[in-house]
């Protein structure tokens, strides 16, 4: 996200002395990263409506609500750990930490807190395997992504995309307190879905990762390699969003949305593999890919949500 | 509070508290809500 969307008058915030914070409410929803969080909640929420079996309605409230304040956790680690960077980039400047409105300590001990409570309130109330994988999900994405990952290798958002690929896998335990073969899937297309999505927003916002020395795929191989990367990715992707209809797990419904978004996305990737652009302002079929993924993401696993509530 | 602020940055500093105040307050209420309700359902067989 492009940081708090709080109004801040020039000159009108200082520097506040120790222990006394200039923090807006919103800074600190802010932190939690609202419109990734949405994204999770929305996949989460799929694999909870079209598990098989029957979840208190409450309970199943409390589980979609356990997974956003967890996912919101893993913002606010992200952001505590990368102000450092986030103060070079214009998308990310004005973020709580790297404007000053908000401490690093602040923000660390918000996200613990939100961390373990959202843990330990799915684990009591809802069922402990949802709760393990919950924790999983939070450690992968503030330590294995964050800390470990992204600084250091162009596949950073390869293996960090596992960890938004989780809430369906804690969306489908909530419910049955199992992990069966679709939520693996579905855990699968949102993975594989990642490098694509990411590396098309990473092609037009280039300059912004070089100059923060963030070493996404595009600043390391260059725009021809990232290009090929992704329509590499988008030609196994869209055979894996297939196979839940292939296996016979799902009905005509999710197939034949399925066959065609996919088509779409193919499309695309291949627009984009035949761009030569080089600066931001020629890569409209960049900027047409990453608007399409978030729009097939939220079809495909909407149609997931429709065939189990129609065909079955 | 001893800090060197004009009337503006002030009168913000207290705006921006009792906002953050009214925040805590209102997610504290939702915890007690969602508490009583986790319990009530955990109750009924």
């Amino acid at each position: 996200m492009s940081g708090a969307a709080v109004p801040v008058p020039e000159g009108l915030i200082v520097a506040a002395p120790e222990g006394v914070s200039f923090a807006d409410w919103r800074d600190y929803l802010a932190l939690l990263k609202p419109r990734v969080m949405s994204l999770v909640v929305f996949s989460a929420a799929c694999a909870l409506l079209t598990a098989p079996g029957h979840v208190q309605p409450f309970i199943g409230c409390v589980a979609i609500l356990c997974v956003a304040i967890g996912a919101g956790a893993s913002g606010a680690l992200n952001q505590w750990y990368e102000a450092d960077i986030d103060a070079l980039m214009k998308r990310t400047a004005n973020r709580p930490l790297p404007a000053g409105r908000v401490a690093p300590e602040e923000a660390l001990a918000f996200g613990v807190a939100l961390a373990v409570g959202s843990v330990a309130v799915m684990g009591l109330a809802v069922n402990w395997l949802a709760a393990g994988i919950l924790a999983g999900s939070i450690l992968f994405y503030s330590v294995v992504y964050t800390v470990w990952l992204k600084r250091r290798t162009p596949q950073n958002i390869v293996i960090g995309g596992a960890a938004g690929a989780f809430p369906p896998l804690i969306g489908w335990a909530a419910v049955t307190g199992d992990v069966t073969a679709l939520p693996w899937l579905m855990f699968a297309i949102i993975f594989l879905w990642t490098p694509p999505h990411f590396w098309s927003l990473a092609l037009f916002m280039e300059a912004d990762y070089a100059k923060a020395g963030v070493p996404m795929l595009p600043v390391v191989a260059g725009e021809t390699a990232t290009r090929r990367q992704i329509l590499l990715y988008t030609l196994v992707l869209v055979p894996v969003t297939i196979l839940p209809w292939a296996l016979g797990l799902t009905g005509w419904v999710y197939g034949s949305v399925a066959v065609a978004t996919g088509a779409i996305f193919i499309a695309r990737a291949v627009a984009v593999y035949r761009n030569t652009a080089t600066v931001a302002a020629e890569m409209g079929p960049e900027k047409r890919l990453f608007k399409y993924s978030l729009l097939h993401l939220f079809l495909v696993f909407a149609a997931l949500v429709a065939d189990h509530w129609i065909v079955a | 509070m001893n800090v060197d602020w004009t009337p503006e940055q002030t009168a913000e500093f207290y705006r921006r508290r009792r906002a953050r105040n009214l925040a805590l307050g209102i997610v504290l209420g939702v915890l007690v809500v969602l508490f009583f309700g986790i319990s009530i359902v955990k109750m009924v067989p």
